[in-house]
C-alpha cells in the first residue's frame, strides 16, 4: 500500500472478479454500493486474495446483494444473520477467507446481537457494513442509524430515536480493526478494507454510503452533488474531532453535533476464536 | 496416528452404556460423521450439546455455542457449505426460532440435522416435561411450500440409530432432517449398545466433480444436485431467493419458482421408499388398531398384548418416520380395521394426516394427553375396549 493504489479499470475488474451474467446490478442511480464493491475489489487485488478460497457472505438488503456480483463462493443468507452463517464457515473451515457485506439495518438492527457476539468471539472475518441511514430495499424506513430528526417513510415527522454509532460499539467490544469512511473518495476505504482483510481477527469497515432514492429524497439529499457535499461537511477525522473536543471553542464543539467521526477507530491485536479452538483441539484431541 | 473412526470409538467410550436419549442422539451424530455442532442451551435438550462439546474437540471437530437458536441454525448452514456434517439440538421455543433458517436450508439444499427434544408449550410452558406438541410445527413451521423429513425414535437405542439414518437421508437428499424425541425419552436412561461400523451404513452427499460443467442447482438423477463445498474452486453462489439452476436469483419468474419449489418437494416425495419407517404388531388379524409414535408407542405395545389376552383383536402401527406422512401405510391399515385409536402427547396433531389417509374407511379416535405425563396402559386399554363396541 505504501507505494500508492493502482486503480483497476472497470474492464479489468469485470474480467477478474465479477460474475458477468449478474449484470446490470439492482442499484439505483446515485447509490454508493457500487463504489463499495469497487473499493473492495481493489483491496482484494491489492492483498492478492485467492478467490477460490474466499467466501462472500451477506444478509438481506441492497448491500447484501453484493456477493452475487462477485465470481466466488457466496452465501446470501437470511435477514440479519450473515455473521452467524459466516461464523459457521470460519469455525468449520478456518482456511477460508470470509468477507461479509451487510447493511446498517441488516448488520446493526436485526443482526445487532450477532454483531456483538461475533466481535466478542473475535472470529477472523472482514465485515464491510454499508450504512445508508435507512432500509433502502423496502423503500426507506427508519433504521437504527437514521440521524436524529431524519425523515423516512416510518418517521414522517422526523426521527426521535438516538442513532447507533456502530464503530464505537465495535471498538468497545474489542474488535481488532474498526474504521469508518464515506464513499466519497477511494483511497482510505481501499486501504482500510485491505488492512481489515490482512488483520487476524474481526475487522469492521463501516462505509457511509448515499441512498438518494429512499433516504436522500426525503432529506434534501437527492442530487449527487448535494449528497457528496453533505458527506464532506458532516464527517470529521478522528484526530480533528479529538482536538476540537479537547481544545476547541464552545462554538467549534457545538459544531460537532450531528456529525460523524471518520477514520481508523481501532487497530490492535487479539487472539481469535479459531486460534483458541485450534489450541484446544491440539491439547484435547485423543 | 489414529484414523477418524478410531478417534470416534475412543471418544465414545465403552460399547455398552447406560445413558439418556439425549446422549444417544449425540453418539449417533458422531458415529454418522458429524464434525460440527452449533447450539444454544435449552431444557430438555441441553445434554445433546454437552455431549457434543465433550466429544467434538477430542475427534478434531468443532463445537460452538451460539448467541441464540437463530444463530445456531445459521452457523450450521455456513458450516455445512464447507462440506462438514452438522447438527444442532433444541426444544420447542428454540425450534420456533430456527424456522426461518430451516426454510433457508430447504431452499438452498443444505444438509443438516436438527434434534428437537420436545417439551410442553405454547411458549415457555413446561421446560422439564415431555410432550409432542411440535409435530405440526415441524411440518409447517417455516413459511412457504415445502416438504420436510422427520423421524421419531421410541427408545434410547433407537435414538442413536435414527440419528445415523437422519444424517444419511440429509446427505443423500441434501435437505434438513428432523429427529424428534421428547423430554421423557431425552432424559430417560436405558442400556445402549454402540454399534460397530459394519453394523450401519454411512451415506455422503453427492459431490460435483467437473468444474467446467458445474451448475450448482442442476439436479442429478435423484433430483438432487451434486454438491461443491466452499473453497473447492467451484465458486457457488447460494441464495434463499428463488434461483435458477446456476444458483442465480430469478425472484420474479413464475416458471423458475414453480420448477424449483416443485423439485424440492419432489426430491423428498419421490424417495418415500428410502424414508418411510414403521413397525407393525398383529397387523394381520387386527380389528382395533392403535397408531402411535415416539415414547407413547412403548406404552401401546404393552396395551396391545394385554388387549389380546382379553380377547380384543388389537394391533399397533408404530410410525417412525412422520414426515413425509406414510399415507399409504395408514391407508392399508384402514382397509382392514374397524377403528383406530390415536394416543398423542398433544391435543391431536398427527390424528389429522391419519384421518386424511383413512378417508372415512374406519373410525379414528384421538386420545390426547398433555401436561407432561405419559398415557397409562390402563386408560388406553379402557379406550380400546370402548372402541370394540363401535359400530363398523
Amino acid at each position: 500500500m505504501a507505494t500508492g493504489l493502482r486503480i483497476k479499470t472497470a474492464a479489468e475488474l469485470r474480467t477478474n472478479y465479477l460474475r458477468r451474467e449478474m449484470f446490470p446490478t439492482i442499484f439505483c442511480d446515485g447509490c454508493g454500493i457500487g463504489n463499495v464493491l469497487n473499493y473492495t475489489l481493489w483491496a482484494i487485488d491489492e492483498v492478492g486474495l485467492d478467490l477460490d478460497r474466499t467466501v462472500f457472505v451477506s444478509g438481506i438488503g441492497c448491500s447484501s446483494r453484493l456477493p452475487g456480483y462477485i465470481n466466488a463462493d457466496g452465501l446470501h443468507a437470511t435477514h440479519g444473520r450473515a455473521l452467524a452463517f459466516a461464523a459457521g464457515i470460519r469455525a468449520a473451515n478456518p482456511d477460508l477467507t470470509v468477507i461479509v457485506f451487510t447493511g446498517d439495518g441488516d448488520g446493526a438492527g436485526i443482526g445487532g446481537n450477532h454483531l456483538l457476539h461475533t466481535i466478542r468471539r473475535n472470529m477472523d472475518m472482514t465485515v464491510i457494513l454499508v450504512n445508508n441511514f435507512t432500509y433502502g430495499m423496502t423503500g426507506g424506513q427508519s433504521a437504527p442509524t437514521t440521524p436524529d430528526g431524519g425523515f423516512s417513510s416510518t418517521t414522517p415527522y422526523g426521527n426521535i430515536e438516538h442513532p447507533l454509532d456502530i464503530c464505537e460499539l465495535a471498538k468497545a467490544l474489542g474488535a481488532p480493526y474498526v474504521a469508518r469512511w464515506p464513499v466519497v473518495s477511494p483511497a482510505q476505504p481501499v486501504k482500510s478494507i485491505a488492512e481489515g482483510i490482512r488483520k487476524r481477527g474481526f475487522a469492521l469497515i463501516e462505509m457511509l454510503t448515499p441512498c438518494p432514492t429512499a433516504y436522500g429524497r426525503r432529506n434534501g439529499l437527492k442530487e449527487i452533488e448535494q449528497i457528496w457535499r453533505w458527506y464532506r461537511e458532516h464527517t470529521v477525522l478522528l484526530d480533528e474531532w479529538e482536538w476540537v473536543e479537547q481544545f476547541g471553542s464552545p462554538e467549534e464543539r457545538e459544531a460537532l453535533r450531528g456529525k460523524l467521526k471518520i477514520g481508523v477507530f481501532q487497530d490492535t491485536e487479539r487472539e481469535t476464536f479459531e486460534d483458541r479452538w485450534a489450541a484446544l483441539v491440539a491439547r484435547e484431541r485423543l | 496416528m489414529s484414523t477418524h473412526r478410531e478417534l470416534i470409538r475412543r471418544a465414545l467410550g465403552p460399547r455398552v452404556q447406560f445413558v439418556q436419549g439425549d446422549d444417544a442422539c449425540a453418539y449417533g451424530a458422531v458415529l454418522a460423521g458429524c464434525t460440527f455442532f452449533a447450539g444454544y442451551p435449552i431444557t430438555p435438550a441441553t445434554e445433546v450439546a454437552e455431549r457434543m462439546a465433550e466429544i467434538l474437540p477430542r475427534i478434531g471437530g468443532c463445537y460452538i455455542q451460539m448467541e441464540d437458536e437463530i444463530a445456531s441454525m445459521g452457523a450450521l448452514i455456513g458450516a455445512s457449505w464447507t462440506g462438514a456434517k452438522v447438527m444442532t439440538s433444541t426444544s420447542g421455543p428454540g425450534f420456533s426460532l430456527m424456522q426461518e433458517n430451516l426454510g433457508y436450508a430447504i431452499m438452498t439444499e443444505t444438509p443438516c440435522v436438527v434434534v428437537n427434544v420436545q417439551r410442553s408449550g405454547p411458549s415457555t410452558g413446561q421446560p422439564t416435561m415431555g410432550a409432542y406438541g411440535d409435530m405440526m410445527q415441524a411440518r409447517w413451521g417455516t413459511h412457504g411450500d415445502h416438504e420436510i423429513i422427520m423421524l421419531c425414535p421410541a427408545s434410547v437405542q433407537e435414538a442413536l440409530e435414527i440419528t445415523i439414518v437422519a444424517f444419511n437421508l440429509s446427505e443423500q437428499l441434501r435437505t434438513p432432517v428432523l429427529v424428534f424425541i421428547d423430554g421423557e425419552l431425552g432424559h430417560m436412561r436405558e442400556r445402549l449398545v454402540i454399534p460397530d461400523d459394519d453394523e450401519f451404513e454411512l451415506v455422503e452427499r453427492p459431490r460435483a466433480t467437473d468444474r467446467a460443467s458445474y451448475r450448482p442447482f442442476a439436479p442429478g438423477p435423484d433430483l438432487v444436485p451434486p454438491f461443491a463445498p466452499f473453497g473447492s474452486g467451484f465458486r457457488t453462489f447460494v441464495t434463499g431467493l428463488t434461483h435458477n439452476e446456476d444458483g442465480l436469483p430469478r425472484a420474479s419468474s413464475a416458471a423458475v419458482h414453480d420448477q424449483l419449489v416443485r423439485r424440492l418437494a419432489a426430491k423428498i416425495t419421490s424417495h418415500l421408499d428410502l424414508i418411510t419407517r414403521y413397525e407393525e404388531f398383529y397387523a394381520d388379524d387386527c380389528e382395533i388398531a392403535i397408531v402411535a409414535y415416539g415414547i407413547t408407542a412403548r406404552t401401546c405395545r404393552d396395551v396391545v398384548e394385554e388387549a389380546r389376552r382379553r380377547g380384543i383383536k388389537a394391533g399397533l402401527l408404530r410410525l417412525i418416520s412422520i414426515w413425509p406422512f406414510p399415507e399409504h401405510v395408514v391407508a392399508r391399515w384402514a382397509e382392514r380395521v374397524r377403528a383406530m385409536l390415536v394416543p398423542e402427547m398433544n391435543l391431536g396433531q398427527i390424528v389429522h394426516p391419519i384421518r386424511e389417509a383413512v378417508a372415512g374407511r374406519c373410525v379414528v379416535t384421538p386420545y390426547a394427553r398433555i401436561g407432561g405425563e405419559l398415557h397409562t396402559p390402563a386408560e388406553l386399554l379402557e379406550a380400546l375396549e370402548a372402541l370394540q363396541w363401535q359400530p363398523a
